[in-house]
């Protein structure tokens, strides 16, 4: 391993990142640390224990940044392993954390989302129930997540993986009086370990064949082209990509993220842009050398499946009444983006897709936070108008609205440079679906914004502003969601910075990545104006004030929105399914168990207890007893201590089963 | 400490039945005396094990050569002697077994099942001990069927009278029975058909190794040899393996022989269910490792897709199974099933990675299958039922209770970084790649299948969470005095939570003192090189 980190560090001439990258793992344990903390003592804190977690983070930000700088100052390529168990065959388990280009960004984006987050949640939970449990398992959702981008390897990757759903099972339940929140978080947990299956034996399959879970020796075997990673690189690829659907929302495993908003919002916040959801994503991007040098006909899959996702799945935000629903579907949208960038082989495309989309969808999220937390309610036929009454959530949500519709904020550069991607690819198709993807975006944000913040208001009470603590952490996000897409203009390369294109490459093998190297300006035009068209139109139908919000929000295409309204029946086929295992399936597996194979062996022990009433009763009553009955002094009182025993029909049914077994065991000594 | 080599194992195994005679001199009333005498002897075994841990030589850990070895002539017309030793494979089940026993007596410190009667459990619990940790270090066939049919009786007592006395519908009895009755009159008499064939399979081989140069023998060592040389073969050593199977498939339990099991597990009193599923059905599977494939390879090796294929059934039918319930209990119960299932098809690959997850699944299993049978009996002693409609909401009326319960499905469904992992994963692992030679068709199609069994599991666990701990809690409950866990039970239950947190992410605790013994348990038994060469050695 340590040859191969040499080697690859003078390729690309970076270095070891020194002190800092070797203590990267304080970032891993820290919120775990905080986890432990908050249990024991957040009862008697002022803020129940959230300064503890916001203080890890904190922390785990000072390294993130170093290291982030020192990546962009000539890249860091670092990693620590320990050995936490070995089979005799080879198969080694390890734990550790791995320092490059791809991993520091996730550190980075984990961590200052994750700070920002938290901080914000110290307001919006102030006053909520279990908020010291809230911060525990926030914290424990963020170490996960850490746990997973940090990994060197499969098996760890997994660890956090599996992590990052326990901990948003518990907070999407978090309300959990209500079922409906429970199920909510099943629904979570069950979709993604349904995935999961895929990600376990893609692990099986890559790690067997090659002798290593460890990232850099698949990479360099999918590199050099090794022969036994070849043999299973396609049903391995599949298969974690199977895995990455889940997490990430692909469809038709989309279904658990709508649901997930049962959680208090800045879960969702947090779920949406930095851990959990980005999860499958990462994972592509860590085994892109796989994709890219082997696994070539997988990613007609994926393309197809990440095509589907960002449009069908996006239409679906147009239908839904839930502020934060129609955030969710549009994260799915996004997430289509990036896993179709991925497919066609733009890496750092669908990468930094994921990095501007981290910020402004945080940034939506708490905006929306912000609103339900003012006219609380969820329900947008609840607002209306709000524009007057939050001016800093109004215009840092309009930020992110532009961002996401990729109207000239950093949205636009990172949704540009996929749609660029899939035009050199030649996936023309693709294309104009994903312009049309932009166009959708564009449209139900446009609806969203004006039902919430544009016309009277139509909510009980008088909303506010919220508190400084959080309309600080909405400003703080609106930067990058705004400013981002410079890090990363075809062509453009900052001063002692460089570029995003340049940070990602910072891995063990070249990405072979696709990238552009200068601006398409006419599918940014085509982007731009699809976007802004969607913006108009919308303008058009949900700009004009009305009586109710419901009138304002009549539009309807027949056909179209009542299926979109029926999400397209999946939820209820799922739900079918599940419905099928659980009963009529559980309950025959449950009556075979019961009356086949336990009445077997009781109508077994039936016969052998009917032999034994015929012996006793015929034979040595009749037969054997009529003989010595002359004797039947003694008989007699054998005959009653016998008789006695039979008193119980249960003690008689074990007594001559003990009996048969019995003479089982004579006649096979016997036989033998 | 000289004196140790000798007489450790005999500690570790007899001093809770020297805990039995001072139990039996302590008058019925003396409570406190009884307890602590119930205590310190199956403490002293505990450290007992400690110390063989200590003075276990990891260096020289290879198959068939064992370690604090004893043999002493027992009964010489049969040749058959006390011998005991152990090895890096019966280790860890050792002190699992002793280290278990110490929970479930300061467990039941305050949690006595009607009609209480400490005295009388302590001792049946100590009997218990002796068979447990003797079946992990016999190294004679007779000596360990000894030990593997006494743990049958004290069992059989504990669940016939200190169980469940619901009366309950027998499918294909007219008149109801005593839940307690039926359900420890089938484990024993379904255990007893199991150890009929058991003891026949024994005999065969004692009396098949006449003809070799060791004479007829029970020797576990001296058979190994034999199997690994080819002693054994044919229609009867196939048979032989078939009749040892089943011996030990009744006792894990494999589909289809696993009914016994949710209705000794429901019946049973609390420790009697926790020492059941930690302990006693390991008494199967370890069986298998130790005596199945080393003395008759060739055999294991063409049974092996037959019990893969059982293996896999139990992981889906059993969680399935678990969906059905309604009953807390026997919902854990039958998740066993599944459990069990990846130990044996862990074992069924018969490679070095599907025995180390077979272990390492083994203790894991013990720790939170027990532990879950120790919550389950400690909630069934405040709500007084175990009807999962009935309950709802217990994370908000015992929080830490609640907790504890939360943790340990999650850990028994599997999650990685938790101590079931290793056993499930590693099983599926070893799937993909069996012994060459092998159905690769049908160990792959486990693995599909048995990985598609973890979502299952997922699902009745979560299930169970939400029927079980969250949710507003019923109405009957209100005003109810349920105080939370007392410290007897964080005493018994915060050792195994530390040790499930600990093997899942250092693995390696385990892995150390399997790991040499297994591969060279392999390579004896399946590498036909390694075979050639024994046969030579002792002219087979």
């Amino acid at each position: 391993m340590m040859s191969r980190l040499l080697f690859a560090a003078e390729e690309i001439h970076a270095g070891d990142g020194g002190w800092w990258a070797d203590t990267a793992g304080v970032m891993l344990v820290l919120p775990f640390v905080a986890f432990l903390l908050i249990l024991a003592f957040g009862k008697k804190l002022k803020y129940k224990g959230g300064e503890i977690a916001v203080a890890a983070l904190a922390i785990n930000l000072v390294w993130a940044t170093v290291l982030l700088l020192m990546n962009a100052n000539g890249g860091v390529l670092d990693q620590i392993t320990f050995e936490i168990g070995h089979i005799g065959s080879g198969l080694v388990f390890e734990l550790g954390w791995v320092v490059d280009g791809l991993s520091i960004l996730m550190f980075f984006l984990v961590n200052f989302v994750g700070l920002v987050v938290f901080v914000y949640a110290l307001g919006y939970m102030k006053d909520d129930v279990r908020v010291d449990w809230f911060f525990a398992a926030f914290s424990l959702f963020a170490g996960a997540m850490l746990v997973l981008v940090g990994a060197p390897n499969l098996i760890q990757l997994i660890i956090g993986w599996e992590g990052v759903g326990l901990a948003s099972y518990l907070l999407i339940g978090f309300y959990w009086e209500d079922l409906d929140n429970v199920r909510a978080g099943n629904k979570a947990f069950l979709t993604n370990k349904v995935a999961d299956v895929g990600l376990i034996l893609g692990a099986i399959l890559v790690g067997v064949s090659i002798g290593s879970w460890d990232f850099g020796a698949i990479d360099f075997a999918a590199f050099e082209g090794a022969p036994e990673l070849a043999a299973v690189a396609t049903a391995g690829g599949l298969l974690l990509f199977f895995g990455a659907m889940g997490k990430s929302a692909q469809f038709p495993f989309h279904i658990w993220l709508p649901d997930a908003m049962a959680g208090p919002t800045p879960v969702s916040a947090l779920m949406h842009a930095a851990t959990m959801v980005t999860a499958g994503i990462y994972l592509m991007a860590r085994m892109f050398p796989l994709f890219e040098y082997m696994a070539q006909n997988v990613r007609i899959v994926m393309i197809v499946i990440g095509t589907v996702t960002l449009f069908g799945v996006g239409l679906l935000a147009i239908v839904a009444d839930d502020i934060k629903k129609v955030l969710a579907y549009s994260t799915v949208s996004q997430l289509g983006y990036m896993m179709t960038a991925i497919a066609a082989g733009g890496y750092t495309a669908g990468m930094f897709h994921l990095f501007t989309h981290a910020s402004f969808k945080a940034l939506l999220f708490l905006g929306a936070g912000s609103v339900i937390h003012a006219v609380h309610s969820n329900d947008m036929s609840d607002m209306g108008g709000l524009r007057k009454f939050m001016p800093t959530t109004f215009w840092t949500w309009v930020v992110g609205a532009l961002a996401l519709s990729g109207i000239g904020l950093s949205g636009f550069w990172s949704k540009d440079e996929i749609l660029a991607t899939m035009g050199e690819q030649g996936l023309t198709v693709v294309l104009w679906i994903s312009i049309a993807g932009a166009f959708v975006t564009a449209f139900y944000m446009a609806r969203a914004t004006f039902l919430t913040f544009f016309g009277s208001y139509k909510g009980d009470g008088q909303p506010h502003e919220s508190p400084r603590i959080m309309t600080v952490p909405l400003v703080i996000l609106a930067v990058p969601a705004a400013v981002a897409g410079v890090l990363n203009i075809p062509g453009l390369s900052l001063p002692r910075l460089g570029n995003f294109t340049e940070w990602l490459a910072v891995r063990l093998v070249p990405m072979g990545d696709h990238h552009a190297e200068a601006i398409n300006f006419g599918l940014a035009a085509m982007g731009l104006a699809a976007a802004v068209l969607g913006v108009v139109i919308g303008w058009l139908i949900y700009y004009p004030d009305k009586e109710t919000q419901l009138q304002r929000d009549s539009f309807e295409i027949p056909v179209l929105f009542p299926l979109l309204r029926k999400k397209y029946y999946i939820d209820d086929l799922a739900l079918g399914i599940v419905a099928l295992i659980k009963g009529p399936l559980a309950r025959l597996v449950d009556w075979t168990s019961t009356y086949v194979i336990e009445g077997l062996v009781n109508g077994v022990a039936g016969l052998v207890k009917g032999f034994g009433v015929f012996v006793y009763d015929t034979l040595d009553q009749r037969g054997v007893d009529g003989v010595f009955n002359g004797l039947s002094a003694a008989a007699d009182g054998a005959g009653s201590v016998v008789r006695k025993w039979q008193s119980g029909r249960v003690q008689q049914y074990a007594a001559s089963f003990v009996a048969g077994a019995l003479i089982l065991v004579v006649l096979f000594v016997f036989v033998i | 400490m000289e004196w140790f080599e000798t007489w450790g194992l005999t500690l570790t195994v007899f001093l809770p039945l020297v805990g039995v005679v001072f139990l039996g001199l302590i008058p019925k009333e003396n409570e406190i005396a009884l307890k602590t005498t119930g205590l310190v002897a199956s403490i002293m075994a505990f450290v007992a094990s400690l110390i063989l841990i200590a003075r276990f030589d990891f260096s020289s850990n290879t198959y068939n050569s064992y370690q604090f070895e004893v043999s002493e002539t027992w009964i010489g017309a049969i040749n058959a002697n006390y011998h005991v030793g152990i090895d890096g494979i019966s280790l860890p089940m050792l002190v699992l077994s002793t280290f278990v026993m110490v929970l479930a007596v300061i467990y039941s410190w305050n949690h006595w099942d009607e009609p209480k009667n400490p005295k009388a459990f302590l001792i049946l619990m100590m009997i218990l001990a002796t068979g447990m940790n003797g079946t992990f270090v016999a190294l004679d066939l007779v000596l360990f069927f000894l030990f593997f049919e006494i743990v049958l009786l004290p069992m059989y007592f504990m669940i016939g009278i200190w169980g469940d006395k619901t009366p309950r519908r027998i499918p294909g009895f007219a008149k109801e029975f005593e839940t307690r009755l039926y359900a420890a009159i089938k484990f024993f008499l379904f255990t007893l058909f199991g150890s009929a064939f058991l003891l026949l399979g024994f005999l065969a081989l004692y009396f098949e190794s006449g003809n070799s140069q060791f004479g007829r023998t029970f020797d576990i060592p001296q058979l190994t040899e034999l199997g690994a040389s080819g002693a054994f073969s044919g229609t009867f050593a196939f048979l032989v393996f078939g009749a040892i199977f089943l011996g030990f498939a009744v006792k894990v339990p494999m589909f289809p022989f696993h009914t016994w099991l949710p209705d000794a597990h429901t019946a049973a009193p609390t420790v009697g269910s926790v020492l059941l599923a930690a302990i006693l059905l390991k008494l199967g599977s370890y069986g298998f490792i130790r005596i199945s494939l080393p003395i008759l390879p060739e055999e294991a090796m063409s049974w092996a897709p037959f019990i893969a294929i059982l293996a896999v059934i139990g992981i889906i039918y059993g969680s399935l199974a678990c969906l059905a319930q309604s009953d807390m209990k026997r919902l854990i119960a039958f998740s066993s099933v599944g459990h069990m299932g990846f130990i044996m098809l862990g074992i069924s690959t018969m490679t070095d990675i599907g025995i180390n997850a077979a272990i390492i699944g083994m203790v894991a299993h013990g720790l939170i299958t027990g532990l879950l049978f120790f919550i389950a009996g400690s909630m069934h002693h405040r709500y007084h039922t175990r009807e999962m409609a009935r309950l709802g909401g217990n994370i908000k009326l015992m929080p830490v209770m609640g907790g504890i319960l939360a943790f340990t499905a999650m850990a028994s469904l599997g999650l990685p970084g938790l101590a079931g992992f290793w056993g499930e994963f590693m099983s599926l692992v070893a799937s993909f790649n069996p012994l060459p030679g092998l159905s690769l068709g049908v160990f792959r199609s486990a693995m599909v299948i048995g990985a598609i069994g973890t979502v299952l599991t997922a699902g009745y666990m979560l299930w169970m969470l939400q029927k079980v701990n969250l949710g507003e809690p019923g109405d009957e409950w209100e005003g109810k005095e349920l105080h939370d866990v007392d410290r007897f039970e964080l005493a018994a239950w915060v050792p195994l939570i530390v040790l499930i947190v600990v093997i899942g992410f250092f693995p390696k605790i385990i892995f150390n003192s399997t790991t040499d013994v297994v591969t060279s348990l392999v390579d004896m038994a399946f590498n036909p090189e390694t075979t050639a060469s024994i046969s030579s050695q002792i002219g087979g």
